[in-house]
């Protein structure tokens, strides 16, 4: 086994007969393929299909609110709130998700009333996660500079304009249960 | 020969590709199984189209009360509020801990109240779901015309 190690190792160390544009080549094209490859399956994790096979139950709530069923027809997946869209945040809670697995092997929320159990404590999780990135996930899409008061509802200015705008509050803060059904909110601020 | 089969072939695609759509028609408008009822062998939907759907203003001001013991109306769009035993989106503002800094009008001391008048230190469970008592109001005529005027004090 050590030999077979050492072995390698030499050949590994040793120049290669091979020309310099065809190393270049075939490290290219195995660049394009590696990368693609890696970049293509995380995608395919952040595919609303790809979350229901687990989440089914919770991936459904989202049918009848405003992020699905709308005037306009624009809607939100899970990963465009669940999964930060910038590169290095988004690797990040990839790894944090591998944890997930484990609960999953374990069948920590396998049946409605484990879930309901736990409903409370995931929730909170995804609200802590949302008010230490600052509602990351929706000013992705939903920036406050272009937030036109003229055109909201006096509710929404009131808080947009003042709690919002100094940044003592954020999104998250007053908008929790807007695409799922909420957990006991019993001891949550606000409510 | 070669124009009548091409005539008479065109002539069968469109009767077979008109075909579902004609009997898909038939099964949707004469849906009363061949029987006659008091409004004759006709739809419901025939003799009493529906109306088209109202929209809830986003805000409005405050609806006055047509009669005293009226629960007061909500002024603006609820979509998406939730009231289940988990949560109730109403109370996160006018709740009497929350009306202050919401600005919010506070629900009356009587949803504290049980039914035998004793007050509790929250809301009375039969109060809780305050959508059985107080709706959002569309900007739609009275279906049937009426001349109730409210007493003169709510005038």
């Amino acid at each position: 086994m050590l030999k077979l190690l050492k072995r390698l190792w030499v050949i590994m160390k040793s120049p290669s007969t091979a020309s310099f544009g065809f190393i270049l080549v075939i490290g290219f094209l195995g660049g394009i393929i590696f990368w693609g490859g890696f970049n293509t399956g995380m995608e395919a994790t952040n595919t609303e299909a790809f979350c229901s096979g687990c989440h089914a139950p919770i991936v459904k709530e989202i049918r009848e609110t405003i992020h699905y069923s709308n005037r306009s027809g624009v809607r939100a997946i899970c990963s465009d709130c669940h999964v930060p869209h910038n590169w290095t945040d988004k690797i990040v809670r990839k790894v944090q998700a591998s944890k997930e697995l484990v609960a999953f092997a374990m069948g920590t929320i396998n049946t409605e009333e484990k879930f309901q159990a736990r409903r409370a404590h995931l929730a909170n999780r995804e609200w802590q996660r949302m008010k230490e990135n600052d509602s990351q996930e929706c000013r992705n899409c939903h920036q406050f500079d272009y937030m036109d008061f003229s055109e909201q509802g006096p509710r929404s200015v009131k808080q947009h304009s003042t709690a919002l705008a100094s940044g003592e509050k954020t999104c998250v803060d007053c908008h929790k249960g807007i695409a799922h059904q909420l957990p006991n909110m019993q001891g949550i601020e606000g409510w | 020969m070669n124009k009548l089969l091409t005539v008479i072939i065109s002539v069968g695609v469109i009767i077979l590709t008109s075909l579902p759509v004609l009997s898909a028609d038939t099964d949707l408008t004469s849906n009363t199984g061949g029987l006659e009822s008091l409004r004759g062998q006709v739809e419901v939907s025939t003799i009493n189209s529906s109306e088209v759907m109202k929209r809830v203003p986003r805000d409005q001001h405050l609806i006055d009360r047509n009669y005293v013991q009226q629960p007061p109306l909500i002024p603006h769009t609820i979509r998406g509020y939730q009231v289940n035993l988990n949560a109730n989106k109403c109370l996160s503002c006018h709740s009497f801990k929350n009306a202050g800094t919401m600005g919010a009008t506070k629900i009356s001391v009587t949803h504290y109240q049980t039914r035998e008048g004793t007050t509790l230190s929250d809301v009375s469970p039969r109060r809780y779901f305050c959508l059985q008592c107080h709706v959002t109001q569309a900007d739609a005529k009275p279906l049937v015309e009426n001349t109730f005027t409210p007493v003169d004090s709510l005038r």
